[in-house]
């Protein structure tokens, strides 16, 4: 295994193009998702994603934000060149939605929310409410961790050159 | 940030190695002996160590769980002082005012001064109380996973030293590149592969 500081800035364009990719997915094949998440009823892009174009020795970022901001500004910059760095996301199973950020160089997640729970109000509540919280973080971070190994199969296999780039440069020349 | 907060950041970890048997008298005994120390009135400026997630404020682990179903939960803890520079300056010109008529001088040559500094700072310190910042963990011991609740650069690094100190085990951040490698069942050759990849150009240009 390489060295874990090389490793990270060898490698956080990984995690970008997954995030790429997976925002490819859920507009064109969201049934790959619910393969990978068996729970999963919907993915939606929430109300916030960054994006870096790095090409032409230059770095330029965009971000997106609101609850009803149209993505279009991204999609041109997909166009450009640029690979989202971070996304806002909303998980949905059932009628629970969990919402989260996602970046790209680490796959850290932040501004996570779950589900409402009950509160607590004595202390023997306290382990109760711990295992709920932790049985609702592990949906999401199973469905990151399902997700991103899925991209890791697809991005070493032939197909990813001979079929998948191919479609995804389709997916964003459909821009006007 | 707590654990049962409305909202969350979480870095993602693998935990590599095993403990001594019986595991959870092990883990305890670490806790204890690298429990965060009170600095309050000490000169320390900071202190890191771990502490109870029930009980944050009183590091002790007694009577308190940190076996929740299956998991480990604990935080660790780092109590700062941070002497505001405007106080530091004030009390050090009052310090070095009153010394310099003490003794004549017009003025200190820059070894003094450091020295009034620092005797300065060692005196605010023992008055300043420190600011705890509580940072929760869960460890799934058989699964070998922990998730600490902080995206924070400077506290992941705290806790992958304190972690490696007190348990001997290695803490293996989940980023691109180790999870690929560590969680997407590669054989071999697909590990060939994955270290041959380059970025990818969507604009189909080079």
């Amino acid at each position: 295994m390489l060295d874990v500081a090389i490793a990270y800035n060898r490698y956080r364009f990984l995690g970008n193009e997954f995030l790429t990719w997976l925002w490819y997915t859920l507009e064109n094949h969201s049934s790959q998702l619910a393969e990978i998440d068996a729970d999963l009823s919907v993915l939606e892009i929430g109300n916030r994603m960054v994006l870096e174009n790095r090409r032409n020795e230059g770095l330029e970022t965009i971000t997106i934000k609101g609850d009803d901001a149209g993505l279009e500004e991204g999609l041109l910059s997909l166009k450009k060149g640029a690979l989202v760095t971070e996304m806002n996301l909303l998980y949905r199973s059932g009628d629970n939605t969990w919402q989260f950020n996602l970046k790209g160089e680490s796959l850290n997640i932040s501004s996570f929310k779950t589900p409402e729970t009950a509160g607590t109000e004595t202390k023997e509540d306290i382990e109760g409410a711990v295992l709920e919280k932790i049985f609702l973080y592990e949906k999401v971070i199973r469905f990151v961790e399902g997700a991103f190994r899925h991209f890791v199969g697809l991005r070493i296999s032939e197909n990813w050159d001979k079929k998948i780039i191919i479609q995804m440069r389709q997916w964003i020349n459909k821009i006007s | 940030m707590g654990l049962l907060s409305q909202s969350v950041s979480i870095t993602r970890y693998r935990v590599q190695g095993q403990l001594e048997e019986p595991v959870l008298d092990t883990i305890a005994l670490a806790l204890k002996r690298h429990a965060v120390l009170d600095i309050d009135n000490d000169a320390a400026e900071k202190s890191c160590g771990w502490t109870s997630f029930e009980n944050p404020f009183v590091p002790d682990f007694e009577g308190s769980n940190h076996l929740f179903g299956s998991y480990l939960v604990f935080s660790l803890r780092v109590d700062k002082k941070s002497i505001p520079s405007k106080i530091l300056k004030k009390h050090f010109t009052i310090e070095e005012t009153k010394r310099l008529t003490a003794s004549g001088r017009r003025f200190f040559s820059q070894n003094e001064k450091k020295l009034v500094k620092e005797e300065v700072l060692h005196r605010l310190s023992l008055r300043i109380p420190a600011t705890p910042h509580i940072y929760d963990l869960i460890w799934n011991y058989e699964g070998g996973k922990l998730w600490f609740f902080s995206n924070l650069k400077a506290a992941n690094e705290e806790l992958e030293t304190l972690f490696s100190e007190s348990f001997n085990l290695s803490l293996i951040r989940m980023f691109p590149y180790t999870a690929a490698e560590m969680d997407a069942d590669l054989s071999d050759s697909d590990r060939d592969r994955l270290n041959q990849i380059s970025p990818v150009s969507l604009t189909g240009q080079t």
